[in-house]
Protein backbone atom coordinates (compact mmCIF):
# COMPACT_ATOMS: atom_id res chain seq x y z
CA UNK A 1 0.00 0.00 0.00
CA UNK A 2 0.83 3.61 -0.68
CA UNK A 3 0.70 6.31 1.48
CA UNK A 4 0.65 9.75 0.74
CA UNK A 5 1.51 12.70 3.56
CA UNK A 6 -1.55 13.51 6.15
CA UNK A 7 -2.19 17.16 5.77
CA UNK A 8 -5.98 16.95 5.80
CA UNK A 9 -7.64 18.72 9.47
CA UNK A 10 -11.10 18.14 9.04
CA UNK A 11 -11.56 14.04 8.86
CA UNK A 12 -14.39 12.87 6.64
CA UNK A 13 -16.60 10.61 8.86
CA UNK A 14 -14.43 10.83 11.73
CA UNK A 15 -11.39 9.23 9.35
CA UNK A 16 -8.58 10.65 9.21
CA UNK A 17 -7.10 8.10 6.12
CA UNK A 18 -9.19 7.10 3.37
CA UNK A 19 -7.85 3.64 1.99
CA UNK A 20 -8.53 3.09 -1.73
CA UNK A 21 -8.91 0.04 -4.04
CA UNK A 22 -7.97 1.10 -7.46
CA UNK A 23 -8.30 -1.12 -10.15
CA UNK A 24 -4.67 -0.87 -12.30
CA UNK A 25 -4.26 -2.60 -15.91
CA UNK A 26 -6.41 -2.61 -19.10
CA UNK A 27 -8.72 -5.92 -19.34
CA UNK A 28 -6.39 -8.23 -17.29
CA UNK A 29 -5.36 -6.13 -14.26
CA UNK A 30 -5.47 -6.04 -10.18
CA UNK A 31 -6.66 -3.69 -7.24
CA UNK A 32 -3.95 -1.59 -5.71
CA UNK A 33 -4.31 -0.28 -2.51
CA UNK A 34 -3.16 3.38 -1.77
CA UNK A 35 -4.01 5.15 1.36
CA UNK A 36 -4.34 9.19 1.50
CA UNK A 37 -5.38 11.82 3.97
CA UNK A 38 -9.36 11.82 4.49
CA UNK A 39 -10.16 15.75 4.04
CA UNK A 40 -13.62 17.65 4.83
CA UNK A 41 -16.27 17.30 1.93
CA UNK A 42 -13.76 15.83 -0.86
CA UNK A 43 -14.96 14.10 -3.80
CA UNK A 44 -14.08 10.87 -5.05
CA UNK A 45 -12.32 12.74 -8.12
CA UNK A 46 -10.33 14.63 -5.66
CA UNK A 47 -9.72 11.58 -3.92
CA UNK A 48 -8.26 9.85 -6.82
CA UNK A 49 -6.26 13.04 -8.16
CA UNK A 50 -4.31 13.16 -4.86
CA UNK A 51 -3.43 9.66 -5.82
CA UNK A 52 -2.22 10.59 -8.98
CA UNK A 53 0.00 14.16 -7.85
CA UNK A 54 1.49 12.71 -4.65
CA UNK A 55 1.14 8.62 -5.24
CA UNK A 56 1.31 7.18 -8.87
CA UNK A 57 1.44 9.72 -11.28
CA UNK A 58 0.77 6.80 -13.61
CA UNK A 59 -2.55 6.71 -12.62
CA UNK A 60 -4.55 6.97 -15.66
CA UNK A 61 -8.24 8.40 -15.40
CA UNK A 62 -10.10 10.82 -17.07
CA UNK A 63 -11.40 13.93 -16.18
CA UNK A 64 -11.96 17.73 -17.16
CA UNK A 65 -14.65 19.90 -15.78
CA UNK A 66 -14.48 19.01 -12.34
CA UNK A 67 -18.40 20.76 -11.78
CA UNK A 68 -20.32 17.82 -13.47
CA UNK A 69 -21.16 19.50 -17.14
CA UNK A 70 -18.70 17.50 -18.61
CA UNK A 71 -19.49 13.94 -18.46
CA UNK A 72 -15.83 12.65 -18.15
CA UNK A 73 -15.10 11.13 -14.84
CA UNK A 74 -17.41 8.54 -14.58
CA UNK A 75 -16.16 5.35 -12.97
CA UNK A 76 -17.62 2.11 -10.90
CA UNK A 77 -17.17 3.44 -6.97
CA UNK A 78 -17.70 0.44 -4.77
CA UNK A 79 -19.76 -1.35 -7.99
CA UNK A 80 -21.73 1.38 -8.60
CA UNK A 81 -21.58 3.88 -11.37
CA UNK A 82 -21.48 7.50 -10.40
CA UNK A 83 -19.90 10.76 -11.72
CA UNK A 84 -17.29 11.21 -9.45
CA UNK A 85 -16.65 15.40 -9.36
CA UNK A 86 -19.98 15.28 -8.06
CA UNK A 87 -19.81 12.19 -5.61
CA UNK A 88 -18.23 12.80 -2.26
CA UNK A 89 -16.38 10.58 -0.29
CA UNK A 90 -18.29 10.83 2.99
CA UNK A 91 -21.54 9.75 0.51
CA UNK A 92 -19.85 6.36 -0.76
CA UNK A 93 -17.05 5.36 2.13
CA UNK A 94 -17.53 2.00 3.74
CA UNK A 95 -15.43 0.99 7.13
CA UNK A 96 -13.10 3.96 5.52
CA UNK A 97 -12.51 2.14 2.03
CA UNK A 98 -13.31 2.97 -1.67
CA UNK A 99 -12.91 0.49 -4.65
CA UNK A 100 -12.63 2.51 -7.79
CA UNK A 101 -12.91 0.43 -11.41
CA UNK A 102 -13.58 1.50 -14.67
CA UNK A 103 -16.77 1.61 -16.17
CA UNK A 104 -18.58 -1.67 -16.93
CA UNK A 105 -19.39 -2.84 -20.05
CA UNK A 106 -16.51 -0.52 -22.30
CA UNK A 107 -13.28 -1.72 -22.89
CA UNK A 108 -10.78 -0.61 -20.63
CA UNK A 109 -7.57 1.78 -21.82
CA UNK A 110 -5.41 1.80 -18.77
CA UNK A 111 -6.93 1.67 -15.08
CA UNK A 112 -9.98 4.18 -15.20
CA UNK A 113 -9.94 4.90 -18.82
CA UNK A 114 -12.47 3.37 -20.77
CA UNK A 115 -12.68 3.30 -24.67
CA UNK A 116 -16.14 4.82 -24.73
CA UNK A 117 -16.34 4.82 -28.73
CA UNK A 118 -19.13 1.83 -28.69
CA UNK A 119 -21.17 4.11 -26.35
CA UNK A 120 -21.11 6.88 -28.37
CA UNK A 121 -21.25 4.87 -32.24
CA UNK A 122 -24.68 3.82 -30.65
CA UNK A 123 -26.03 7.23 -30.50
CA UNK A 124 -25.07 7.46 -34.29
CA UNK A 125 -26.61 4.01 -34.53
CA UNK A 126 -30.06 4.87 -32.63
CA UNK A 127 -30.78 7.88 -35.14
CA UNK A 128 -29.80 10.37 -32.42
CA UNK A 129 -28.67 12.79 -34.90
CA UNK A 130 -31.12 15.86 -35.52
CA UNK A 131 -33.48 15.75 -38.80
CA UNK A 132 -34.28 19.39 -39.82
CA UNK A 133 -37.75 19.31 -41.16
CA UNK A 134 -37.09 23.25 -43.25
CA UNK A 135 -34.38 23.79 -46.17
CA UNK A 136 -33.05 27.27 -46.12
CA UNK A 137 -33.47 29.86 -43.91
CA UNK A 138 -36.44 29.85 -41.99
CA UNK A 139 -38.11 32.07 -38.91
CA UNK A 140 -37.54 30.19 -35.87
CA UNK A 141 -39.98 27.73 -34.91
CA UNK A 142 -41.80 28.44 -32.01
CA UNK A 143 -42.26 25.41 -29.52
CA UNK A 144 -44.76 25.47 -27.15
CA UNK A 145 -43.52 24.60 -23.69
CA UNK A 146 -46.49 23.24 -22.12
CA UNK A 147 -47.03 21.27 -25.08
CA UNK A 148 -47.09 17.18 -24.22
CA UNK A 149 -43.92 16.98 -27.01
CA UNK A 150 -42.36 20.02 -25.66
CA UNK A 151 -42.59 18.32 -22.06
CA UNK A 152 -42.17 14.60 -22.93
CA UNK A 153 -38.71 16.35 -24.55
CA UNK A 154 -37.67 18.01 -21.58
CA UNK A 155 -37.67 15.26 -19.45
CA UNK A 156 -35.08 13.39 -21.73
CA UNK A 157 -32.66 16.25 -22.33
CA UNK A 158 -30.06 16.97 -20.28
CA UNK A 159 -27.98 14.48 -21.12
CA UNK A 160 -24.29 14.75 -20.58
CA UNK A 161 -23.07 11.74 -22.16
CA UNK A 162 -21.29 10.36 -19.03
CA UNK A 163 -22.22 6.39 -19.83
CA UNK A 164 -23.11 5.76 -16.02
CA UNK A 165 -26.86 4.63 -17.65
CA UNK A 166 -24.69 2.40 -19.71
CA UNK A 167 -22.40 1.13 -17.35
CA UNK A 168 -25.76 0.51 -15.00
CA UNK A 169 -27.51 -1.54 -17.39
CA UNK A 170 -27.47 -5.00 -17.26
CA UNK A 171 -28.93 -5.69 -20.87
CA UNK A 172 -26.13 -3.62 -22.01
CA UNK A 173 -23.54 -5.78 -19.93
CA UNK A 174 -25.24 -9.11 -21.72
CA UNK A 175 -26.03 -8.06 -25.38
CA UNK A 176 -23.04 -5.75 -26.53
CA UNK A 177 -25.44 -4.86 -29.46
CA UNK A 178 -28.17 -3.78 -27.53
CA UNK A 179 -28.33 0.56 -27.89
CA UNK A 180 -27.95 1.00 -24.48
CA UNK A 181 -30.25 3.99 -22.36
CA UNK A 182 -28.35 6.79 -23.54
CA UNK A 183 -28.89 6.77 -27.30
CA UNK A 184 -32.59 5.59 -26.57
CA UNK A 185 -32.94 8.44 -24.40
CA UNK A 186 -31.52 10.85 -27.42
CA UNK A 187 -33.94 8.83 -29.36
CA UNK A 188 -37.15 9.87 -27.76
CA UNK A 189 -35.96 13.45 -27.25
CA UNK A 190 -36.07 13.81 -31.18
CA UNK A 191 -39.08 12.35 -31.44
CA UNK A 192 -40.81 14.65 -29.28
CA UNK A 193 -38.97 17.42 -31.34
CA UNK A 194 -41.38 18.93 -33.18
CA UNK A 195 -38.89 20.79 -35.80
CA UNK A 196 -37.56 17.03 -36.20
CA UNK A 197 -38.58 16.02 -40.00
CA UNK A 198 -38.43 12.59 -39.31
CA UNK A 199 -40.05 11.02 -36.86
CA UNK A 200 -40.72 7.41 -38.13
CA UNK A 201 -37.05 7.29 -39.65
CA UNK A 202 -36.33 7.73 -35.98
CA UNK A 203 -38.76 5.03 -34.66
CA UNK A 204 -37.43 2.41 -37.66
CA UNK A 205 -33.87 2.57 -35.90
CA UNK A 206 -34.85 2.08 -32.58
CA UNK A 207 -37.11 -0.44 -33.33
CA UNK A 208 -34.33 -3.21 -34.43
CA UNK A 209 -33.28 -6.61 -32.48
CA UNK A 210 -31.38 -5.00 -29.95
CA UNK A 211 -33.09 -1.46 -29.79
CA UNK A 212 -35.46 -0.58 -27.21
CA UNK A 213 -37.41 -3.96 -27.06
CA UNK A 214 -34.90 -5.63 -25.71
CA UNK A 215 -35.19 -3.11 -22.43
CA UNK A 216 -36.60 -5.07 -19.17
CA UNK A 217 -37.70 -2.02 -17.54
CA UNK A 218 -34.61 -2.93 -14.47
CA UNK A 219 -34.68 1.16 -14.02
CA UNK A 220 -31.17 0.66 -13.02
CA UNK A 221 -30.09 3.40 -15.63
CA UNK A 222 -32.76 5.96 -14.10
CA UNK A 223 -31.89 4.95 -10.62
CA UNK A 224 -28.22 5.71 -11.20
CA UNK A 225 -28.48 8.51 -13.54
CA UNK A 226 -26.34 12.05 -12.25
CA UNK A 227 -28.79 14.06 -14.15
CA UNK A 228 -31.83 12.17 -12.57
CA UNK A 229 -33.04 11.28 -15.95
CA UNK A 230 -35.22 8.50 -16.87
CA UNK A 231 -33.81 6.57 -19.45
CA UNK A 232 -36.63 3.44 -18.71
CA UNK A 233 -39.44 5.84 -19.18
CA UNK A 234 -38.52 7.42 -22.42
CA UNK A 235 -37.61 3.57 -23.69
CA UNK A 236 -41.25 2.83 -22.60
CA UNK A 237 -42.34 5.93 -24.56
CA UNK A 238 -40.50 4.42 -27.75
CA UNK A 239 -42.48 1.58 -27.55
CA UNK A 240 -45.50 2.70 -26.92
CA UNK A 241 -44.82 5.02 -30.21
CA UNK A 242 -43.46 2.11 -32.37
CA UNK A 243 -46.59 0.15 -31.11
CA UNK A 244 -48.75 2.31 -31.95
CA UNK A 245 -47.02 3.52 -35.60
CA UNK A 246 -46.70 -0.22 -36.36
CA UNK A 247 -51.03 -0.19 -36.04
CA UNK A 248 -50.87 2.72 -38.25
CA UNK A 249 -48.72 0.89 -40.91
CA UNK A 250 -46.20 3.64 -40.59
CA UNK A 251 -43.30 1.63 -40.12
CA UNK B 1 -37.10 -8.98 -42.87
CA UNK B 2 -35.90 -10.22 -39.80
CA UNK B 3 -36.17 -6.75 -37.62
CA UNK B 4 -39.68 -6.43 -39.40
CA UNK B 5 -40.99 -9.85 -37.69
CA UNK B 6 -38.94 -8.90 -34.52
CA UNK B 7 -41.24 -5.69 -34.54
CA UNK B 8 -44.55 -7.03 -35.21
CA UNK B 9 -43.78 -9.97 -32.78
CA UNK B 10 -43.86 -7.26 -30.26
CA UNK B 11 -46.69 -5.92 -31.57
CA UNK B 12 -48.54 -9.42 -31.62
CA UNK B 13 -47.17 -9.79 -27.72
CA UNK B 14 -48.50 -6.71 -26.79
CA UNK B 15 -51.67 -6.94 -28.05
CA UNK B 16 -52.57 -10.53 -26.69
CA UNK B 17 -51.43 -8.80 -23.25
CA UNK B 18 -54.42 -6.36 -23.76
CA UNK B 19 -56.46 -9.45 -24.80
CA UNK B 20 -55.41 -11.58 -21.81
CA UNK B 21 -55.32 -8.74 -19.15
CA UNK B 22 -59.26 -8.63 -18.58
CA UNK B 23 -59.97 -12.47 -19.76
CA UNK B 24 -57.24 -13.56 -16.71
CA UNK B 25 -59.19 -11.32 -13.90
CA UNK B 26 -62.63 -12.41 -15.02
CA UNK B 27 -61.59 -16.24 -15.41
CA UNK B 28 -60.28 -15.60 -11.62
CA UNK B 29 -63.39 -13.71 -11.00
CA UNK B 30 -64.96 -16.90 -12.41
CA UNK B 31 -63.27 -19.16 -10.15
CA UNK B 32 -63.56 -17.27 -6.69
CA UNK B 33 -67.68 -17.34 -7.70
CA UNK B 34 -68.07 -20.26 -8.49
CA UNK B 35 -65.60 -22.24 -5.60
CA UNK B 36 -68.42 -20.94 -2.96
CA UNK B 37 -69.80 -23.78 -1.61
CA UNK B 38 -67.02 -26.28 -3.39
CA UNK B 39 -67.55 -27.05 -7.21
CA UNK B 40 -67.92 -30.50 -8.70
CA UNK B 41 -67.30 -31.61 -12.70
CA UNK B 42 -71.30 -31.11 -13.31
CA UNK B 43 -71.24 -27.61 -12.16
CA UNK B 44 -68.64 -26.63 -14.41
CA UNK B 45 -70.51 -28.66 -17.67
CA UNK B 46 -73.59 -26.97 -16.36
CA UNK B 47 -72.04 -23.71 -16.89
CA UNK B 48 -69.86 -24.45 -20.22
CA UNK B 49 -71.53 -26.55 -22.65
CA UNK B 50 -73.56 -25.64 -25.58
CA UNK B 51 -72.61 -21.58 -24.29
CA UNK B 52 -71.29 -19.79 -27.05
CA UNK B 53 -70.10 -16.99 -25.02
CA UNK B 54 -67.90 -19.53 -23.23
CA UNK B 55 -66.56 -21.13 -26.03
CA UNK B 56 -65.93 -18.00 -27.81
CA UNK B 57 -64.05 -16.01 -24.39
CA UNK B 58 -61.99 -19.51 -23.72
CA UNK B 59 -61.18 -19.63 -27.46
CA UNK B 60 -59.91 -15.78 -27.60
CA UNK B 61 -57.95 -16.76 -24.17
CA UNK B 62 -56.40 -19.57 -25.53
CA UNK B 63 -55.43 -18.40 -28.78
CA UNK B 64 -54.05 -14.99 -26.97
CA UNK B 65 -52.14 -17.34 -24.61
CA UNK B 66 -50.58 -19.69 -26.96
CA UNK B 67 -49.13 -16.24 -28.86
CA UNK B 68 -48.21 -14.53 -26.09
CA UNK B 69 -46.54 -17.52 -24.13
CA UNK B 70 -44.57 -18.44 -27.18
CA UNK B 71 -43.37 -15.26 -28.18
CA UNK B 72 -42.68 -14.65 -24.84
CA UNK B 73 -40.48 -18.22 -24.63
CA UNK B 74 -38.54 -16.86 -27.72
CA UNK B 75 -37.48 -13.78 -26.20
CA UNK B 76 -36.13 -15.50 -22.71
CA UNK B 77 -34.49 -18.29 -24.61
CA UNK B 78 -32.95 -16.08 -27.02
CA UNK B 79 -31.27 -14.14 -23.92
CA UNK B 80 -30.59 -16.96 -21.58
CA UNK B 81 -29.02 -19.63 -24.31
CA UNK B 82 -28.27 -17.21 -27.29
CA UNK B 83 -30.41 -19.80 -29.51
CA UNK B 84 -31.30 -17.77 -32.20
CA UNK B 85 -32.53 -18.05 -36.19
CA UNK B 86 -34.71 -20.01 -37.75
CA UNK B 87 -34.48 -23.27 -35.72
CA UNK B 88 -36.12 -21.25 -32.83
CA UNK B 89 -38.37 -19.33 -34.79
CA UNK B 90 -40.10 -22.82 -36.00
CA UNK B 91 -39.39 -24.28 -32.53
CA UNK B 92 -41.36 -21.15 -30.67
CA UNK B 93 -44.07 -21.77 -33.77
CA UNK B 94 -44.50 -26.00 -32.63
CA UNK B 95 -44.87 -24.40 -28.92
CA UNK B 96 -47.36 -22.27 -29.90
CA UNK B 97 -49.67 -24.93 -32.16
CA UNK B 98 -49.51 -27.26 -29.37
CA UNK B 99 -50.88 -24.44 -26.74
CA UNK B 100 -53.26 -23.43 -28.69
CA UNK B 101 -53.94 -27.22 -29.79
CA UNK B 102 -54.39 -28.11 -26.40
CA UNK B 103 -55.98 -25.37 -25.07
CA UNK B 104 -58.80 -25.91 -28.04
CA UNK B 105 -58.94 -29.88 -27.26
CA UNK B 106 -59.58 -28.70 -23.41
CA UNK B 107 -62.15 -26.28 -24.67
CA UNK B 108 -64.10 -28.95 -26.63
CA UNK B 109 -64.27 -31.15 -23.77
CA UNK B 110 -66.16 -28.81 -21.73
CA UNK B 111 -68.20 -26.29 -24.44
Amino acid sequence: MTSADRTATAPVNGLTTLKLSIWRGAEEGRFEEFEIPAEDRMTVLDAVTIVQRKLDPSLSYRFACRVGVCGSCAMMVNGTPRWTCRTHVSKVVRDGQITLAPLRSLPVIKDLATDMSAFFEKNEKAGGRFVPSQEGHRDIVSVDPKSRQRKRADAAIECIGCGVCYASCDVVAWNKDYLGPAALNRAWSLVNDERDGDKAGHLQKVAVDAGCHACHSHQACANNCPQMLNPTASIAGLKREIFAAALKGEL
Amino acid sequence: MAQRMELWLYVVQRLTAMILAPLVLLHLGVILYAIQGGVTGEEILARTQGSLAWMLIYGLFVLSAGLHGAIGLRGIVRELLGWNGPSLNLAALCFAAGLIWLGLRALGAVT
